[in-house]
């Protein structure tokens, strides 16, 4: 394992709270680490709404998700924040000296003077369908995404969904496996047209199989599958042989590890006070719609105010020693310099 | 106007619907367990509901929006809806709904 990473504040989630997190942190000359188990920034903006207009942005009056997020990463580039992409923050603890290490699922460790969650409703995690016994095949015959192709070479391959990632995969996987079979419940998909078409041309040639149809039962022994039972829309039931099951469903969010970080939580949320926005726990800011307060609203532009003044507390944590110089951006020469336009 | 929801461990209760909002509102403010993760933007397909027969019929029809959307929800039927994109109303008095697992 690589050495730790030493740095004032790791943040927890890359979606806007996070993100506007680097930039008031920056103006205060503290350095930033996220962490998300996302493969890109912007949280729920990028991943439920990349496309969905914004209205109630101060100052922009209308903005999508994916602009949003590119303004902001546009405005904390100065501050060259380091991302830990396909990460899931997995444990938290207090070192002797008072400063914070967190580990990832991915084996990176950061060893911070303060941590911010800015979490949102959690991490994004593949959904699950409601098949009894599901949890057993995980990993050895049924996935949630593709990480090496060669796992499905010369397999029998069941597909469900019908979103771009259960069309682009049917198209990817269909060369190499032994047989391929999509399924959805409806013979029509939300995929992009030129995937649905592709798809069918396959169907058309016999080299792959759809079905309207759901699963309604794996069989199997020790999470080695053999066959599930499939469901038509007439309700006819049938077997189908398959030793791969990749269920496409999209992403939903669960809190994941942060519930065992010690925190106070409540409803999934973690208390906070609405000077500091640190929980209980003095050092641990939470930002965004992971906190909850009198009054909260889940709002972005809450969750900006809650990062600006979560700075100034971070700022005493990371800089007991040193006092902090309130400063304006249109009029602080110094400011200016870090935002590189002085 | 009421609404007869069903969770998924089965039990019923009824709760009150509010002229214009929408289902989903309703489900969440009495406190069933639903996600509504996107906060009803049609984009998440976590408000998910079956609605019973009969009720169904008298639904607004679902928009492209939400037949797309329903491909990302989970054990999706002929009587799936995302209960954000029902609006309350006289009409749908005594409407039975049920969550649909996750």
């Amino acid at each position: 394992m690589s050495s730790p990473i030493e740095t004032d504040v790791a943040i927890i989630g890359a979606g806007p709270i996070g993100l506007f997190a680097v930039f008031e942190l920056g103006l205060l000359d503290l350095k930033c680490h996220l962490v998300d188990i996302l493969d890109r920034p912007g949280g729920q903006c990028t991943e439920l709404y990349p496309e969905k207009p914004i209205y109630d942005i101060p100052g922009l009056p209308i903005v999508t998700g994916q602009e949003l997020t590119d303004r902001l990463l546009e405005q904390i580039k100065p501050f060259g924040a380091t991302f830990h992409f396909n990460e899931m923050a997995s444990a938290l603890k207090r070192l002797d000296d008072g400063r914070w290490q967190l580990s990832t699922d991915a084996g990176t460790e950061i060893i911070a003077r303060a941590i911010v969650i800015a979490a949102g409703g959690g991490s994004f995690v593949p959904k699950r369908p409601p098949i009894a016994g599901i949890d057993a095949y995980e990993g050895k015959s049924v996935f949630y995404a593709v990480r090496k192709m060669e796992e499905f070479r010369d397999r029998d391959v069941l597909i469900a969904g019908g979103g771009d990632s259960a069309l682009d995969w049917t198209l990817n996987l269909a060369p190499l496996a032994r047989s391929l079979t999509l399924i959805h419940h409806r013979d029509g998909f939300r995929a992009a047209q030129h995937s649905v078409n592709q798809m069918r041309e396959l169907v058309a040639q016999g080299k792959i199989n759809f079905h309207v149809a759901s699963v309604k039962a794996l069989h199997g022994e020790g999470g080695k599958l053999e066959a599930v039972s499939l469901a038509g829309a007439d309700k006819s039931e049938w077997r189908h042989a398959c030793d791969r099951f990749l269920p496409f469903f999209g992403l939903t969010m669960k809190l994941g590890p942060i519930a065992d970080f010690g925190l106070n939580l409540h409803e999934n949320l973690i208390a906070v006070d609405t000077a500091k926005f640190e929980s209980e726990v003095p050092g641990l800011f939470a930002i965004g719609d992971i906190n909850t307060y009198p009054g909260k609203l889940k709002l972005i532009l809450s969750g900006f105010h809650e990062a600006a003044l979560m700075a100034q507390a971070a700022f005493h944590v990371c800089r007991p020693n040193e006092k902090l110089r309130f400063q304006y951006t249109t009029s602080s020469s110094n400011l200016q310099k870090k935002l590189g336009v002085a | 106007m009421k609404i007869i929801a069903t969770d998924r461990s089965g039990v019923s209760r009824e709760i009150e619907g509010r002229d214009g909002w929408t289902l989903m509102e309703m489900l969440r403010d009495a406190g069933l367990p639903i996600t509504a993760e996107c906060g009803g933007a049609c984009a998440c397909a976590t408000c998910h509901v079956y609605v019973e027969e009969g009720w169904y019929e008298k639904l607004v029809p679902k928009s492209d929006a939400e037949t797309d959307m329903l491909d990302m929800a989970l054990a999706v039927q002929d009587n799936s809806r995302l209960a954000c994109q029902i609006t309350c109303s006289d009409a749908l008095d005594g409407i039975k709904v049920t969550l649909a697992p996750e």
